[in-house]
């Protein structure tokens, strides 16, 4: 087998093993690592292992099984690097590092926003619950609430198809003209671009409302009329 | 049969994970189920305490997991209820000493036990909380009427959503009715307006629950208790009973209009 097309290559780390697994079909690619396990049972028993899954998305399931099985095999798992977030964020509600000592070269993300100007908006059909943070640089609409302790953070305008209360920042880098508008608006707290309102007196009968910043350069809100 | 797993859990601290946990089992064992409880709270055990079981340990969950003990050496029977049991927490060892798959594997092996095993999450979103619903098959989470206990459950919602454990049902504990009716408390519509998940079970606050912790004796063995009846019912809507739920706000009753007019209530 030349070096090319080894789908698993192991390499010893201060503290552990690293494991890198090639490109190719995941389910192949698990079942060759625990063949190479399985055949040198004596080397990896008590191991404890990083894994380097590359550009491989992976879901709950998909890791929780693969800790399982490497468990069972009498393998600890400790870390998983990946280039997806989305791999990147299974790992971490699994409580696994993804970072080792020596972290791989971060790789800034960019949106390609830049190519369409104005016309980008992230679209969120949930609800956001506490603790989740939305940044985007383009606009944002959410289709649902934004509930205490929830932020969103947009370079544009924030879309609310729901209650705010939770944290909305619009115009993030620095645009005044961004606005924030939703069905109810009674936020912990508005910022557009360098402004901060934490005052917006809740409506006693919520509706559509609309905040941007008022010739004064305050942060306000009005009610949204139709027409 | 195979058993149904349950994990309660609640993200803040303090809002009666264990004390749930004690009553539904005591009440889910008194309707004839076999049921068996994991405190899942490594380091800072309790549910044997409020189970009035501490006396009776010797082996732990870290014990089983560790090959120290078989299962069935470390399930406590219950002095009260014949098909209740218990697997206590270790108290000289920390979250770390149980991983998620331990977890599932445990829960794998009662499967054939029992017919519900409840898990007592310890409060936080760390280890413990994920060591304790790594295996749930359903989820309860427990919140009181508080603003900060209910942002918290909502961290816990959006967590347990992320893992694909579907959507969880909420118990709302200690709701204080005349409290809510002078508007000085969250009231449970406003709750559920919030979190929007399936209510499963409202238990208003009692004193006796208090009582009853300390003795060792859940509150749902007391057929006359209020919140007793609260657990009770939650544990029958868990087998699939649809029960209405408690009248706990009495404005309506004829006595209490005429105190409310009479200016003593």
């Amino acid at each position: 087998m030349d070096e090319q097309t080894v789908p698993v290559q192991i390499k010893g780390l201060r503290d552990g093993l690293l494991i890198t697994i090639g490109n190719g079909e995941w389910a192949a690619l698990e079942a060759a690592l625990l063949e190479q396990i399985h055949a040198r049972q004596s080397f990896f028993r008590g191991a404890r292992i990083a894994l380097d899954v590359g550009s491989h998305i992976l879901r709950v399931n998909e890791l929780v099984a693969l800790r399982d099985r490497l468990s069972d095999r009498g393998v600890s798992l400790w870390a998983v690097l990946s280039e997806s977030p989305t791999t990147e964020k299974t790992a971490q509600l699994l409580g696994l590092a993804t970072r080792i000592s020596k972290p791989r070269p971060e790789e800034t993300r960019k949106f390609a926003v830049d190519d369409l100007g104005n016309a980008t908006a992230l679209f969120v059909n949930k609800t956001l619950r506490s603790g989740t943070r939305i940044e985007f640089p383009g606009h944002v609409v959410v289709v649902g609430d934004i509930n205490p302790g929830a932020e969103v953070v947009a370079g544009g305008n924030v879309i609310v198809w729901g209650r705010v209360r939770g944290m909305v920042h619009a115009g993030a880098k620095g645009d005044s003209s961004a606005y924030i508008c939703a069905l109810d608006l009674s936020p912990a707290q508005l910022r557009i671009a360098e402004e901060v309102s934490a005052i917006l007196t809740p409506l006693k009968s919520p509706r559509p409302e609309i905040a941007s910043i008022n010739q004064d350069g305050k942060l306000q809100s009005s009610p949204w009329e139709p027409g | 049969m195979s058993a149904k797993i349950v994990t309660i859990t609640s993200g803040k601290g303090g809002v009666g994970k264990t004390t749930a946990v004690a009553n539904i089992a005591v009440a889910l064992a008194s309707l004839g189920a076999r049921v068996c409880c994991i405190d899942g709270d490594i380091g800072l055990r309790n549910l044997d305490v409020v189970m009035g079981l501490e006396n009776r340990i010797v082996y732990d969950i870290v014990d089983v997991i560790e090959g120290r003990c078989r299962l069935r050496q470390a399930m406590i029977r219950d002095k009260r209820l014949p098909e209740l049991y218990l697997i206590p927490a270790a108290q000289t060892r920390d979250k770390s000493a149980v991983s998620p798959s331990d977890m599932v594997r445990l829960g794998d092996e009662l499967r054939n036990e029992v017919d519900w095993v409840l898990i007592d999450s310890p409060a936080g979103i760390e280890r413990g909380f994920r060591n304790s619903i790594a295996a749930a098959d359903q989820v309860l989470v427990i919140t009181n009427p508080e603003v900060s206990a209910v942002r918290d459950a909502d961290r816990v919602i959006g967590l347990l959503e992320a893992e694909e454990k579907g959507s969880p049902s909420l118990i709302l504990n200690r709701l204080n009715p005349s409290m809510v009716r002078n508007h000085d408390m969250l009231s449970a519509e406003d709750v559920l307006d919030l979190l929007a998940i399936r209510l499963i079970g409202v238990v208003p606050e009692d004193e006796n629950v208090i009582v009853g912790t300390n003795r060792g004796t859940p509150i749902a063995l007391e057929p006359k208790s209020i919140a007793g009846q609260a657990f009770r019912n939650i544990a029958r809507r868990m087998c699939g009973e649809d029960v209405p739920f408690l009248e706990l706000d009495n404005k309506g009753s004829l006595w209490a209009r005429i105190q409310r007019m009479t200016g003593r209530k």
